[in-house]
């Protein structure tokens, strides 16, 4: 299920202004990949920009490559909603449908989607997604209230089971903690861990300790000031980051001398 | 010089405790002066009144202009002057309010009281068709508005629903959408009349001059209600946020699937009472719909055969030009603008329903 992401050279505009330049970045299926650096600096476009998400901001483009497991994601007659399929993504501020209650934001993807599911196969794959996203427990007896009721920490989770419920390959996470007490965000932390048996999974974060915790890789995006193009200054393994990182910038941001 | 040294330290205390600004406990006026000085003015306008002679409209402004220049200068002078303005701005808008109130109110009272005189079953169950003088009803005139007005619904929603959905989620800033909003302002703001000899000319073209018939009255209502449509419309799907649309598309749903399952549900409670309105706009409308539908004095059910009376229509009519004898007339269109009223209330209702079941709900 897991699958690669292979970005080659990649440059995204937002119409004539370049917001990133030159990512060259492997990404191995069933890992946890962090991206850290200031604002600005292109992490989250790049993020959005792996699913095609960052198009539904007019005159968005992408020159160079990205495939997933060798498809290139920007060949011409790729459709970017069968790309979505494939990528799922869980955003920074807990965006559960206001309108649907628990159960039916969980199957959201399949009832959006048209696809006719037998009531006992729904009944399942909500069970399913709401125990690997760790809410079942605590929502199994309200399925059928709506979602806008749960707390911050548990609508970002009843996010993420939806996000995991049409079973996508990848799962991008873009800063899904900032918006969380710490107990919520170590729930979340703690389910990372556990997705990432199935998942490729990328995850922006401010919180350098978090990319610490929890990915496998990390990769550092860095500006060199308002208006120039990021670039991702260093990749490597996690611990090699943290504790002897090639780059003077990523040293100096993360032993917190900058950013 | 201690003794000197001593009492300085005592004007400084005396002058610290003096000191209000310091102070978190403040001076207030006990809850009944308002009411006391509202009622004080009260009696002394009424008692100058009584001698220069009564009248209502002089007593309640004089009153009002009184209570609220004794409270202000009586909070000013016991609580300071930011409790005054307080409360002297609170007098200013609940004043405001009641006057706005007075219309309102004064029609409905006027409506009710003439209209309930022949609000009884023969009003609702006949026509007009022989009637001179006595009895007769507005059963024609009721079947005309709700036929006339349900088409004008029916051709103006899915055109304004429609264009605000291009608008706000297809259009962006392109030249087309920028024209769009230009020309929906216009048509916003143009009078009705204008809408009926529209209505008029065009079917004119079709039929032949001196056609009427309830289906052109309704196109000449669409006029009018499409802009206001658009504008509701739009803007309840403007304060859809983006993240619910994003969360959509992150589910790889293709777009016109995100704006019929998420984007219109989310805001379906706005559209309907917004919709209501407009629907309310022209239900009264009586200049148009004078020119191009008509009006009769028996059923006609066909929109596209013949005349077609309408309640506003008929009320005028029956105001303006009055048979003899003139009573049965014109309490028949008093009664019709009553009907007409209640008919704008019950829609009210129902949207505030619609509102009610469709709307987020959070527990």
């Amino acid at each position: 299920m897991a699958k690669a992401i292979e970005a080659r050279n990649l440059n995204i505009y937002y119409g004539s202004f370049l917001a990133v330049e030159g990512v060259t970045m492997s990404i191995r299926p069933k890992t946890v990949t962090a991206l850290i650096g200031p604002s600005g600096c292109g992490k989250s476009t790049y993020l959005r920009s792996i699913n095609r998400m960052h198009e539904v901001i007019p005159g968005a483009r992408v020159e160079g490559s990205l495939e997933l497991d060798g498809k290139d994601l920007y060949a011409p007659g790729v459709d970017p909603v069968g790309v979505r399929r494939q990528i799922g993504m869980v955003f920074q501020r807990p965006n559960p449908f206001p309108t649907m209650s628990i159960y039916d934001n969980v199957v959201a993807g399949q009832r959006l989607n048209n696809k006719k599911m037998r009531k006992d196969a729904t009944d399942e794959l909500v069970e399913r997604s709401l125990r690997g996203a760790n809410l079942w427990n605590e929502v199994k007896d309200r399925l059928d209230k709506p979602g806008s009721g749960l707390s911050g920490g548990q609508q970002q989770r009843l996010c993420i089971a939806r996000a995991i419920a049409v079973q996508p390959d990848v799962l991008l996470m873009d800063e899904p903690c900032s918006a969380l007490d710490p107990i919520s965000t170590l729930a979340i932390e703690d389910l990372i861990n556990e997705l990432k048996a199935e998942y490729t999974i990328v995850i922006v974060t401010h919180n350098m300790q978090q990319a610490a915790r929890v990915s496998d890789f990390t990769g550092f995006f860095n500006i060199e000031g308002t208006g120039k193009p990021g670039h991702l200054i260093e990749m490597d393994e996690t611990k090699t980051i943290f504790s002897q990182p090639k780059e003077k910038a990523t040293e100096d941001y993360v032993s917190g001398r900058f950013g | 010089m201690t003794i000197d040294t001593e009492t300085v330290q005592r004007e400084r205390l005396k002058s610290r405790s003096g000191a209000e600004s310091t102070s978190l406990v403040r001076a207030e006026l006990p809850r009944w002066a308002p009411w006391a000085v509202f009622a004080g003015s009260l009696v002394l306008v009424g008692g100058l009144l009584a001698i220069t002679g009564f009248s209502i409209g002089l007593f309640v402004v004089g009153s009002v202009v009184l209570y609220a220049v004794v409270t202000y200068a009586l909070s000013r002078v016991v609580e300071g002057g930011r409790k005054a303005t307080d409360r002297l701005v609170t007098i200013v808008v609940t004043s405001a309010f009641a006057v706005a109130l007075i219309p309102l109110i004064s029609v409905l009272v006027t409506v009710i009281g003439n209209g309930i005189a022949r609000f009884d079953a023969e009003f609702f169950s006949s026509s007009m068709r022989g009637v001179v003088g006595e009895g007769g009803g507005a059963y024609h005139a009721i079947m005309g508005t709700l036929i006339i007005t349900g088409l004008a619904a029916v051709m103006s929603i899915p055109i304004g629903l429609l264009t605000a959905v291009y608008l706000v989620e297809y259009g962006g800033r392109t030249r087309l959408s920028k024209a769009i909003t230009f020309f929906v302002d216009v048509m916003t703001g143009i009078p009705s009349i204008v809408a009926g000899l529209f209505a008029f000319a065009l079917f004119a073209l079709f039929f032949g001059p001196g056609v009427r018939m309830g289906f052109a009255g309704a196109v000449a209502l669409s006029v009018l209600m499409i802009p206001v449509v658009v504008r509701a419309t739009e803007e309840m799907l403007k304060i859809v946020p983006n993240e619910l649309r994003e969360a959509a598309y992150a589910l790889g749903t293709p777009k016109w699937r995100t704006i019929v399952k998420i984007v219109i549900p989310t805001s379906i409670a706005g559209i309907a009472s917004g919709v209501t309105l407009a629907v309310a706009r022209v239900i009264g409308e009586t200049a148009p719909l004078l020119i191009i539908a008509g009006l009769t004095t028996s059923v006609n059910l066909n929109p596209f055969d013949g005349r077609m009376a309408t309640l506003p229509v008929f009320s005028y009519t029956s105001y303006a030009a009055p048979g003899v004898p003139r009573d049965p007339y014109i309490d028949r269109a008093w009664a019709a603008a009553l009907v007409l009223i209640i008919i704008v209330l019950l829609l009210n209702l129902v949207a505030r329903l619609i509102a009610r079941l469709f709307a987020p709900k959070t527990r």
